[in-house]
Formats: C-alpha cells, structure tokens, sequence
C-alpha cells in the first residue's frame, strides 16, 4: 500500500494531501536547517560562528552594488536553470549545459567578430538568436544520438561540455586571436553595439554592474514557467516525464519531446554564454564561464523544477557562492566551505521533500527482536 | 460438522494505513482440513487480512491464535516455519529457470536435499498436479506455474495453506482440475484459506465463508446455505440489480475490419500476434476471452496505435486506412480507447482530473487556444464526468491518485465514453472494479453500443464477456479465434480454445 517500513521502527506512508503552504515552508525551514548547521560546522572549525556567518550571508550583500553583484552572478544561473527544468521534467538528463553555454558564446562571437565596426542596434538581437541557436546545436548532438542510437544523453552531453571548451581554447588561440594581443589568447573587443549595457537610472546612476541581461533572465524564465505549466508542449514534457506510457498512450511523440527539451536547455544556455561575454567580458577568452552550467543543476533542483522558483534558487546559491569568497578573503576559510555549504543546502531541501511527502511513524515497541 | 479443531483464529484484528481502517476488529477462525472462504469486494480489506496472517504485515491490535496459542508472527520465513505457505496472485517465479531450480531456490536450507525432483514428482502424483520438473518455466501455461508455485507450498508441509485469488487466471477447465487438488489436500488434513470474489466458486468448493466489508467482518457463514445473490448482497450491503443486461441491436453503417495484422514478438516474453482478423459493425459488442498474456496487451497497443506495424490496409475504419494512425489520429477519428492500466497509461497519477481530462482531449480546438490550454473547459468536462457517472472524490478536482481504483475507472470510462465515440476499444474494463461500479461501467459501455458504436472489449473475466457481447472470440498465443455468434457457443467451448485446444 505504498508504506514503507525501515528496520520495523521507522514507517514512511505517503500523505494523502500535500498542502500547499508547507510546500512553501519546506525550502525555509532547509535554508534555516542549513544555517545551524552551519553555525555548528564553523564553529568546529575554529571560527566565531556569528561572525562567519555575517561575512557569509550578510556582509556580500550589504550595500546596493554588492546586491547588483547578486544578481549579476544569479543571471546565467537563473536562465540555465529555468531550461534544464525542462530537460529533468521529462527525465532527460542533460547535464552538459556548460558546453552549451560555451557554444552560444562562440555563435555569438563569431558574428560580433564579424561585425566589430558595426553600430546597428540590430547586432545584440541577432547575437541573442544565433546563441540561442548554437547552444542548440549543440544540445542537438547528444538529443539525435540518443534517439536515433539510443546511447546515454548523460555521458555525450557531459563529455561534449569538454569538447566545446577545448574548442573555444583552439579558436581564441588560433584563427580568432587578435593579432594586437601581445599573444594572449583573447579575440578582439566586442564593439559597443556587440556589448549588453548596464543599468542607468537617471539621478541615481549605475548600480554596480547590474545590466539588462539580469533582465532578459527573469522574463524568459516567466516565459518558461508558463509554456510548462499553461500550454500544450509543456503538458507534453510533464506527462512523458511523470508516466511515459501515459505520454504514448496520449499520443505524444517521446523523440519528439527529447529534442523540444534538448533545444530549450540547450538555448537558454547559449543564450547565458552570450549575455556573460557581452555584459561581463567583452571579448571571447579560453575561460568564459565559472561552471555555471553545472551549479545550475543543482539551482534547478532547488528550484524544484519550476522555472519560476529557479529565480529564488538562482539568488540562494549565487550568494553562497559570494559568501565563500568572502569569507575566503575576510576570515581566511578553506574554499570548500562553499562546497559543503552547498551540498548541506541540497541535502536538506531533498530530506524536507521527503517530510513533505510523507508521514514518518516511529514505533519502537514493535521493533524486530 | 467435522471441523471441530480449530486451528488458526484471529481476534479482533484492527490494521490502520494513514487515517484509513483497512481492518477493523475483524474475528476469523479456520479448524483443520476446512475449505474456508474470505469473500469481499476490492479494498474490502481481504488481502491486508492475509498479509498479516503470512507476517507479510503486523496488525496494529488484535490477537493471531496458532493451535491455542497467541503467537506474533515476525515474517513469511516465520509463517513457513509454523506450516503456513502462502500461494500468490502474482507469481514469484524466474521464467528463465527451470520447475527444480525455482523450487530448490525458493526452499529454505533444512528442506535441501538431493531427491528434490523425486519429492516433486511424487508430490505431483499424489495431488495430481501434472508438472515435468525439468521444463522451462516460460514454457508453462498459467495454470501450470500456478501448480509450481502449490507444489513449492506443499513440499513444506503446510497445515494451512492461503491462496490469493487463484482461479482469476484460469480457464473453466483449469478450475475444475484445481478445485479437485484443493479437495484432496483438505482431505489429507491441510487447510485452505481461499480468497475470491467469485461467488459460484465459494458454493462448490468451501464449506464456511467469512464476508469482509470496508474492513469489518460481516459475518462467517455456512456455505450450503447461502445462494449467490445472498452472498453478493453482504459483500456490498445492500440489493443488487444481477438482472442480465439487455441490449437492443440497432446495426448501423459503422464497421471495424482488421486484416492479417501481424506483429513481431517484442522480446523473448512478449507475445507475436499471428495475422488477427476481425470485423465489427456498429451496435455489435465484440468480446475478446483469454487468458492473460496471451497477446491481449500486443493486440490492444495495435488497437489503440501505439504499436504501429508500417504496413498499409491492416486496420480498417469504416472503409478508411488507419493502419498507421497514432493514438491521436485515431481520436479524432472518432475512436476511444480505455487501457487495461488505470494509473501511469490511461491516467497520469500526480495529475488531477482536468489535467487528465484533457490528456486524451487535447486534439479538441475548445480544450486549448493558441497552445495555451484552457482551464476552465476542462475543469468544467472533468466535474461533469464526475456527477455523471457518480465519481466518489475526496474534493473538487483531485489527484487522480487520491481516487480509489473503482472511482478512478468510472472517471476514464466516463471521460472515454462522453466523447461519444464511434468505436470503443477497452481492456479489462472492470478489473479490480467493485462491484457496484462495474455495473454501473458494464451499462454505459451497453448504452453506447445500443446508439450505434461499435465496441470490443478485451477481458479476462469470461462472465463479463458472456454478459456484454454479441460476438465472442478467443485469443491465445498471437492467434485470434474465428468469432462466434454468443447464442451459439457455450462457456465450455470458449474454455477450450482459451486453453489452446480447439
């Protein structure tokens, strides 16, 4: 009856209604576990816990141009994760969405390095659809592969991810070095109409580096919340994930829905490549994400796959990125701080999941003797 | 009566899942070498009771008496140990395995020996349960794996001996042969807990019945004097309507017409479907009988087309091709289907009922506009399916997981059926359906063929296809049989093409 019984002490039975406000309770009440438990840590090793905790939480986000920072650091999060939501509804596991990224920088690049003299105000737009189309391209691969060869989505589009970075290292060495580098692996710069501006509001001026992409991410991410969760394709993608035979019964192609997923992962990805290089760097380099591609697994996670709450767990984990740093630079703690900062975060948003979904009886005069 | 010795009794057996009194203070008492039947309908609480007497599930109060004694019993391996063997509905059997290797796997060490296959064979001789030890397990019909999984029980020398549903795998014929190795047990002095729902079955073969309903006992009864009908009437509490449908044939210009289709076996397990015909008009029933697995599932995903053969003219549609139409193609034709499995193929669990409505009816331009799908006309369909055709729901719109099996197989039938099809494709339409709502589901699919549809049920329950159809054929191993006209073939013919012999 779905009850499952740990050592004959501890029951697990599913509950019959989930309400709703304890599935909005449950991400608090982690982030809180999450907290004490990491009071507990730093403080055994050898650090004053309120302290380590203001510099973690508090201090790199206490004034407006660290809060732009924020969001700056969440904007390719946000935006990769709202489309691998897509990927893990239906139970396709693309996890090679930094090679993806990397695709859509060097789409991009490669048409703004073709038009370094231009100033048309058409460049950016353009640069954002042959992103969105090489970070495609290259979620394609393992897509047709997998559904022509039926091989494993897992490893091509992880071991592709180290292809396109080896691939960009070859271009920004080779072909598309800028002669004027002095022989480092950089291209030319962008031209300013090949760049995404920052944010100006007048009498108050810029705000640290926030620029219009942090935008561009929040709207396709509402974008993606209601093509999932109001309209057809996304019902397609909810019902092959849920129940496979359901999704053929129905009539829906699964090929059909592992390349609709493959491209929507795959494009907001090289769309995140694209606004990281024009916002950010303002020329193609070897090195143009900070693995963004994979922390925003672990975003779409906490998300739990609804493209609307990756915005919320976008800003979670790029604060806990920040306050690694910082407390890397002010307190002197070990960067795999950030690490395990990180997995207690997950770990406890899965173990609240379970709490949510299920009763837990303990019993322990019944025990097995 | 000769049963005076009781030998395995419970009181007052109460087990609680969630909020829910699967049973409730239920009193039973079994003497030895009785044939005692625990009757009720699905979810009446008959497998939780049996599941607690095997170890399977311990009860939350009450009392498990063994020979006078009250004993707690910690699990199956106990059970086996006191001399309680358990047959399941579902076989726990390796097909790849030969008839010894299963058994030898399955017998706990002390029971090891190196004349296990003269111990079968001498076991099988004197119950007459026919089975060659060193055959392939994938090679045995229902009936035969069912007597590896007896013959397993009784080489452990059991005193009581439970069998889960038995006979709803089996033919007429099969039945007969495996009540007269039931008689022959009791009479060596085991007894036998018989589980069913069948009630014909509890009047020729047991002597007392115990009757659960929603967890509580109703009452244990002497067999020989109760009829069917007083025994159905206590397993759902009140007075049943068992008058036999009638169905008026209007024949209309609707036709079905399956030619040579043929598929290849899938893998080593799944059934190859040999050049079926068939052809159906409208306002004709078509039941197909057989015994599972004998290509019902291969059959219906050719029907429905999720199976697709490549091939031209094998499906026939009032004259139209749709040999290689998928499922929503077919739809839109006109046709509905309703798979055999209610959760996870006809419906989606986490989903509710609108989302599931509009699962199957998402071809239709009113369900959604521009993509966007509308909510509100599905809402409105999916609580008229509900008041319709009586869907019991915890709330509006509920998951369909929080819907009991019964609720949630009027709600498919009423969402197939409210399409007013043309043609109605279903497979085991009220297959661990209570009782009140496979009437309720056997006179919608009537209704529907008496305004023109033409209808082919897929079932294993030969009463349900003697009830419903008009035509009636046989499908075993890929074969289908020529169709019979119903007032021209009796239970017993059917029984033997479903066996195989013709």
């Amino acid at each position: 009856m779905g009850v499952v019984e740990v050592f004959g002490m501890i029951t697990l039975s599913p509950r019959s209604n989930i309400s709703f406000s304890l599935t909005l309770l449950t991400p608090i009440i982690a982030i809180f576990f999450t907290l004490v438990m990491a009071l507990i840590i730093f403080s055994f090793l050898g650090y004053d816990p309120l302290k380590s905790l203001y510099y973690f939480f508090i201090a790199p986000v206490s004034r407006p141009d660290q809060v732009a920072a924020l969001a700056v650091k969440a904007c390719p999060l946000i935006l990769i994760a709202s489309g691998l939501v897509f990927c893990y509804r239906s139970n396709i596991w693309n996890i090679g969405a930094e090679g993806q990224l990397v695709f859509g920088a060097i789409f991009s690049g490669w048409l703004a390095l073709n038009f370094l003299e231009s100033n048309s105000f058409l460049l950016l737009p353009c640069m954002m659809l042959v992103a969105i189309l090489g970070g495609m391209f290259w979620a394609l691969i393992p897509a047709i592969l997998k559904i022509r060869f039926n091989t494993n989505e897992i490893l091509v589009s992880l071991m592709l991810t180290y292809v396109a970075s080896l691939f960009i290292d070859f271009l920004v060495r080779g072909p598309w070095r800028d002669p004027m580098s002095f022989g480092f692996p950089l291209t030319p710069t962008y031209s300013d109409a090949a760049l995404i501006d920052r944010v100006y509001i007048p009498f108050v001026g810029y705000i640290g580096q926030l620029h219009y992409g942090v935008f561009v991410a929040l709207i396709v991410s509402v974008i993606l919340w209601f093509v999932l969760m109001k309209m057809l394709p996304g019902f397609k993608i909810r019902v092959t994930g849920e129940s496979p035979s359901a999704a053929i019964f129905a009539g829906f192609n699964p090929s059909y829905v592992t390349v609709m997923v493959m491209c929507i992962s795959g494009g907001t990805a090289g769309l995140a490549g694209m606004i990281e290089v024009s916002a950010n760097i303002g020329q193609l380099q070897p090195n143009i994400s900070f693995g963004y591609g994979f922390t925003a697994i672990i975003v779409a996670f906490l998300a739990r796959l609804n493209p609307l709450a990756a915005i919320p767990a976008g800003l979670i984990v790029a604060l806990a990125e920040l306050g690694g740093d910082s407390v890397q630079i002010s307190m002197g703690m070990p960067k795999v701080v950030t690490g395990v900062f990180k997995g207690l975060l997950l770990l406890s948003l899965l173990a609240g999941e379970t709490f949510n979904r299920y009763h837990i009886k303990f019993d322990f005069k019944k025990g097995n003797k | 009566m000769p049963h005076t010795e009781v030998l395995l009794s419970g009181e007052n057996i109460t087990k609680i899942f969630g909020d829910f009194k699967a049973n409730d203070n239920v009193n039973f008492s079994i003497s030895k070498g009785e044939i005692h039947a625990l009757l009720g309908e699905n979810g009446a609480g008959k497998s939780t009771f049996v599941k607690i007497i095997y170890g399977l599930l311990k009860p939350d109060s009450g009392n498990v008496i063994w020979k006078n004694e009250i004993i707690e019993i910690n699990g199956p391996k106990h059970a086996r140990e006191l001399g309680i063997g358990m047959v399941f509905q579902h076989f726990s059997l390796f097909e790849a395995l030969t008839v010894l290797e299963n058994i030898s796997l399955a017998l706990p060490e002390k029971n090891q020996s190196d004349d296990l296959e003269k111990r079968i064979k001498e076991i099988s001789n004197e119950y007459g349960l026919q089975i060659d030890p060193r055959s392939r397990v994938f090679n045995l019909s229902v009936g035969e794996q069912q007597r590896v999984e007896i013959i397993r029980c009784l080489l452990q020398n059991p005193e009581l001996l439970i069998m889960d549903e038995p006979t709803s795998v089996l033919t007429p014929q099969e039945i007969s042969k495996l009540f007269e190795v039931l008689e022959k047990l009791s009479k060596s002095g085991c007894s036998i807990l018989f589980i069913t729902h069948k009630l014909e079955e509890v009047r020729s073969l047991t002597s007392r019945a115990t009757i659960l309903r929603r967890g509580k006992n109703v009452s244990t009864v002497e067999t020989k004097d109760h009829t069917a009908k007083s025994f159905s009437q206590m397993m759902v509490g009140h007075e049943i309507n068992t008058n036999k449908y009638k169905k008026n044939k209007i024949e209309n210009e609707n036709v079905l017409k399956i030619n040579n289709l043929s598929r290849p076996a899938q893998n080593q397990f799944s059934v190859e479907l040999k050049d079926i015909n068939l052809s159906v008009r409208g306002g004709e029933i078509l039941g197909i009988a057989g015994i599972a697995g004998n290509g019902q599932g291969e059959l219906m995903e050719a029907l429905t087309g999720e199976y697709l053969s490549n091939e031209a003219d094998k499906i026939l549609f009032n004259g139209f091709d749709i040999s290689n139409f998928k499922p929503n193609d077919r739809r839109k034709l006109g046709i509905s289907f309703i798979p055999e499995e209610r959760i996870g193929h006809a419906t989606v669990s986490s989903f509710n009922l609108s989302e599931n409505f509009y699962l199957t009816d998402y071809i239709n331009d009113n369900s959604s506009n521009y993509g966007i799908i509308n909510n509100s006309f599905n809402y409105e369909n999916a609580s008229n399916i509900v008041n319709e055709y009586d869907v019991r729901v915890p709330h509006n719109n509920p998951l369909a997981s929080s819907l009991s099996g019964g609720n949630l197989q009027k709600f498919i039938v009423g969402r197939e059926i409210s399409r007013k099809p043309k043609l109605l494709v279903a497979s085991q339409p009220t297959w661990g359906v209570d009782v009140g709502a496979a009437l309720e589901i056997r006179s919608q699919i009537i209704k529907i063929a008496e305004q023109g549809a033409i209808v082919i049920i897929i079932s294993q329950d030969l009463d349900e296809i003697f009830l419903l159809s008009d035509l009636i054929s046989v499908i075993y191993n890929g074969n289908l049989s020529k169709q019979f006209n119903k007032e021209k073939v009796n239970l017993e013919k059917i029984g033997l093409l479903m066996g195989g012999s013709s």
